[in-house]
């Protein structure tokens, strides 16, 4: 879980939904695997220094999507389901992808000239 | 959910110069709720109130259930923001002294806060700084097992490092499960991520108040940013 902490909240932003994304992106990367114990709602307050109520309540929506199970008295759990962490990964995917065009749009860029862009900087970045 | 604490229309004059006008305020059992105002807004008032030091000019307030007084502080843990630390005693006479009124009083949990904090039980309390003098006032708090913490302006006049600490301390020490906590603060960058439920008090009244994600999520801001907003 270290490398959740890595980067801060952005406060402008509810921070239980930020607790949410972290955990995904940690399910995504690997970090957290099918199965794996999340730290408990008080560990996870201390580390990230918030409100236990905060965690619990990302523990919740991470429940209510499926990506986490309950077992009684031990704690949460990454789910075992590779089809769920499949669907995570793709729709983070879409999302991400979202975002950039909906950028670009904003400075009239079009789809085409984006992947252009990309392959230019790729190549940059590989040579 | 339980109740801990309910004001009904709280109002405080002192002779022309009113410091409350009618605040309706709720803590539940299991919240961390922040009154978040200038100087000068009521918040200290609304707290001396609570715990039973203060008496309200009109409207009506319960804490756990009673009257506040004096039966009520054996009961609720207060902060207050004034240095009322003997200065001729050592931390550890301080602590057995505090220790000695209270039946809710926890040393191991004492012990443990004490140790977190840097405190040595053998400093004489004329020799601490303002900052770890605000952290044995922290200590002195969370060393007693209640049902609600009343903490007013903990981290006033304290440096960062210090400030730092004390804000570690209430998030390790708060247990959801059997207590809330209920503070006043003008240093909301602080307590950003320890709210759950904010009420932003102006003048003696209340200006808004609501759970704190939600407020984020309303006006795509931060509770820094409506408290600026709001006061600017």
């Amino acid at each position: 879980m270290t490398l959740i902490l890595s980067d801060r909240f952005d406060e402008n932003r509810p921070i239980y939904l930020q607790i949410v994304e972290k955990v995904k992106r940690a399910i995504i990367r690997g970090d957290l695997k099918p199965g794996d114990r999340l730290p408990s709602v008080r560990e996870l307050a201390i580390m990230l220094r918030v409100n236990p109520n905060t965690v619990q309540r990302a523990y919740q929506e991470l429940e209510r999507e499926g990506l986490t199970f309950t077992r009684r008295g031990q704690g949460n759990f990454v789910t075992q389901d590779p089809a769920v962490v499949e669907e995570l990964r793709e729709k983070m995917r879409r999302e991400l992808v979202r975002r950039v065009i909906q950028e670009a749009s904003e400075i009239n860029m079009s789809v085409d000239e984006l992947i252009k862009t990309l392959e230019e900087i790729r190549n940059e970045q590989a040579s | 959910m339980n109740r801990l604490l309910r004001a009904r229309g709280l109002t405080k004059r002192y002779g022309r110069k009113h410091a409350l006008r009618g605040v309706d305020l709720e803590v539940n059992s299991g919240e961390v709720v922040g009154i978040l105002g200038p100087n000068g807004s009521g918040k200290s008032t609304f707290l001396k109130i609570a715990i039973g030091i203060v008496r309200p000019t009109g409207g009506e307030i319960e804490v756990l259930g009673q009257r506040p007084g004096a039966g009520l502080r054996k009961h609720v843990s207060y902060m207050s923001e004034n240095d009322y630390l003997y200065r001729w005693m050592r931390v550890g006479e301080i602590l057995e002294w505090t220790a000695s009124f209270y039946d809710d009083w926890n040393d191991a949990k004492s012990q443990e806060i004490i140790e977190f904090l840097g405190l040595d039980r053998d400093s004489k309390i004329s020799s601490l700084s303002r900052g770890m003098r605000g952290r044995l006032k922290t200590a002195i708090a969370f060393s007693r097992d209640v049902q609600l913490y009343l903490l007013d302006e903990p981290l006033s006049g304290i440096d960062p490092a210090s400030r730092s600490k004390i804000l570690d301390v209430i998030i390790r020490e708060y247990r959801p499960e059997n207590s809330s906590i209920l503070l006043s603060t003008h240093l909301v960058m602080d307590v950003e991520n320890l709210l759950d439920r904010v009420v932003f008090l102006s003048d003696g009244s209340v200006l808004l108040q609501g759970n704190a994600d939600e407020l984020r999520s309303q006006h795509d801001a931060s509770i820094n940013s409506i408290f600026i907003q709001l006061y600017g």
